[in-house]
């Protein structure tokens, strides 16, 4: 099941450069919550801030509170304790190359030391099942290379990569950005069932996107968290003039 | 433009053709079971072989690898994953100079290192000579494979809660396999038939040794031995010795590439 996310007074650097600027914000478990905003807005950088993330970058950091269920992210947790917890889909679909397609997906409870072949086996017929690639891949799963996959196929692979070691958050940084309209319906229809199981955060460029399968959604604007409301909301009736021009399309 | 690129491929291959021609055209008439068989004759004694030789170049070509490969890769990890900084720099440095260094100046510091410590030869000490020729050549070119794996593989890997040495080596270093080995082999290639470092290391060996704390035989100095030398019959031999050099080596990069091509996955 999937928990909530609590943020408080969140900044991040990249060395002298602030990416964000007290951000707080609390996202509902068991929704999909998507952010928004122009390129370099910081909302990428929040959601790397969220699994921690943001620090394997040299020279960067954060400061502030992060509550991920009960667990608090910044305090007394480690980082890879906390992102078997939260995973995270990439704007590039990036399956592990040299991997086969079993492997990719097992690649997470593997390396985590997990061996139990049978239960291996099961965790990922079920995260293919759950990522909708199991009927795809099922008769090449240690046949074909991760690599040999299609662009919407690898970034599903990628998701169910991430739902084997059974997170409870799965934050998404654009995860279509790279896909066609047909791929991209997919993994939206893939976000509607996921956010049954997992919260949800997921970062989009495409405000349609953030309109089809968010309930809720932030709008960020220069690394300051501008507006969070129901989706409706923010799209029907913002509060901020800035958020109205963002997503009326007259920014700037 | 297509005719200057084919014509420049054959002039580069046309050298490797033409030693490989010659040496078989010279040796392949001495290769018998008795040259791969038996040791050396005394001068003047028909007959005899190469055998310890054989054994011997890979005794102490073993020992080089065992010393030599992890400590290369293990720099070039460390280059690749820890050394953007000064300390990567130095090492980067100094990397850089020891594989400039000549190989019998190599063959000198291992003679002060082991020879003089153990007051022998050894074929310790011949392995510990090619080791450290080794190992810059498979820490820059082990650096350079891992670096060319994309950060968005190793964020996957963090994203999926997997510590970062783990990381490093059971994805970077296994996404970079082959890059990996092809300078592994390149390294092994090189030092295989490096004689100056082995004459006052390993120093050579008329009969058997199977100690690695013994002189030692190895092809290139049986070779060198025997090319010096004013018999044509020992002149017949250091040609075979070469054939048989080169063919190991062929032989063991091929085996080495056909065995990491069945152990990783293919269709990458």
């Amino acid at each position: 099941m999937g928990v909530g996310i609590k943020v408080e007074h969140l900044n991040a650097f990249y060395d002298k450069t602030q990416a964000l600027f007290d951000v707080n914000i609390t996202v509902r478990a068991n929704h999909a919550t998507a952010l928004i905003g122009p390129s370099g807005c910081g909302k990428s950088t929040f959601i790397r801030c969220l699994n921690r993330m943001h620090e394997t970058i040299p020279e960067a950091r954060v400061d502030g509170k992060v509550h991920i269920g009960d667990l608090s992210v910044y305090n007394g947790t480690s980082a890879t304790q906390l992102r078997r917890r939260v995973g995270m889909v990439f704007q590039k679909p990036n399956p592990f190359p040299t991997m086969s397609i079993y492997d990719n997906v097992a690649a997470g409870l593997k390396l985590n030391g997990f061996r139990n072949r049978k239960l291996l086996e099961e965790a990922v017929h079920k995260s293919l099942e759950s990522a909708a690639l199991w009927d795809e891949v099922k008769d090449s799963l240690h046949k074909k290379s991760g690599a040999s996959l299609s662009g919407g196929q690898q970034q599903r692979l990628c998701i169910a990569r991430a739902l084997a070691v059974q997170p409870e958050v799965l934050l998404m940084d654009e995860p279509c950005s790279a896909l066609d309209p047909i791929s991209t319906g997919k993994i939206e229809e893939l976000i509607f069932q996921l956010k049954e199981q997992y919260t949800i955060v997921i970062v989009t460029h495409n405000m349609q996107q953030a309109a089809r399968v968010a309930e809720f959604t932030g709008f960020f604007l220069l690394g300051k968290m501008i507006e969070f409301d129901k989706t409706e909301k923010i799209f029907t009736n913002p509060f901020d003039k800035r958020t109205e021009d963002y997503v009326t399309g007259r920014f700037g | 433009m297509t005719g200057v690129a084919v014509l420049t491929v054959l002039l580069v291959l046309l050298p490797l053709f033409a030693i490989f021609a010659y040496l078989i055209y010279k040796g392949i008439g001495s290769i018998n079971i008795a040259f791969l068989t038996q040791t050396p004759k005394p001068v003047g004694e028909p007959g005899g072989g190469m055998a310890n030789a054989i054994a011997g170049s890979m005794v102490i070509l073993a020992i080089a690898s065992l010393l030599g490969v992890p400590l290369g890769i293990g720099a070039g990890i460390f280059l690749s994953e820890y050394g953007r900084n000064r300390y990567g720099d130095i090492v980067r440095f100094v990397s850089d100079v020891l594989n400039g260094v000549p190989s019998i100046v190599i063959g000198i510091v291992a003679y002060g290192l082991v020879v003089m410590r153990q007051q022998h030869f050894s074929a310790l000490a011949g392995g510990v000579a090619l080791a450290i020729m080794m190992v810059p050549t498979i820490a820059r070119t082990t650096e350079q494979m891992l670096l060319l794996v994309p950060q968005a593989i190793r964020e996957a890997a963090y994203g999926l809660g997997v510590s970062r040495w783990r990381t490093t080596l059971s994805i970077t270093l296994r996404t970079a396999t082959s890059g990996v080995i092809t300078g592994v082999m390149l390294a092994f290639a090189r030092v295989a038939g490096e004689t100056a470092p082995l004459l006052f290391t390993a120093f050579g060996n008329q009969f058997w040794n199977w100690k690695a704390d013994q002189p030692t035989a190895a092809l290139s100095l049986q070779i060198f031995t025997y090319a010096i030398s004013p018999f044509d019959e020992w002149h017949r031999q250091a040609w075979a010795g070469a054939l048989v050099l080169i063919i190991l080596i062929v032989g063991a990069v091929a085996a080495v590439r056909i065995a990491v091509r069945h152990g990783t996955f293919a269709g990458a």
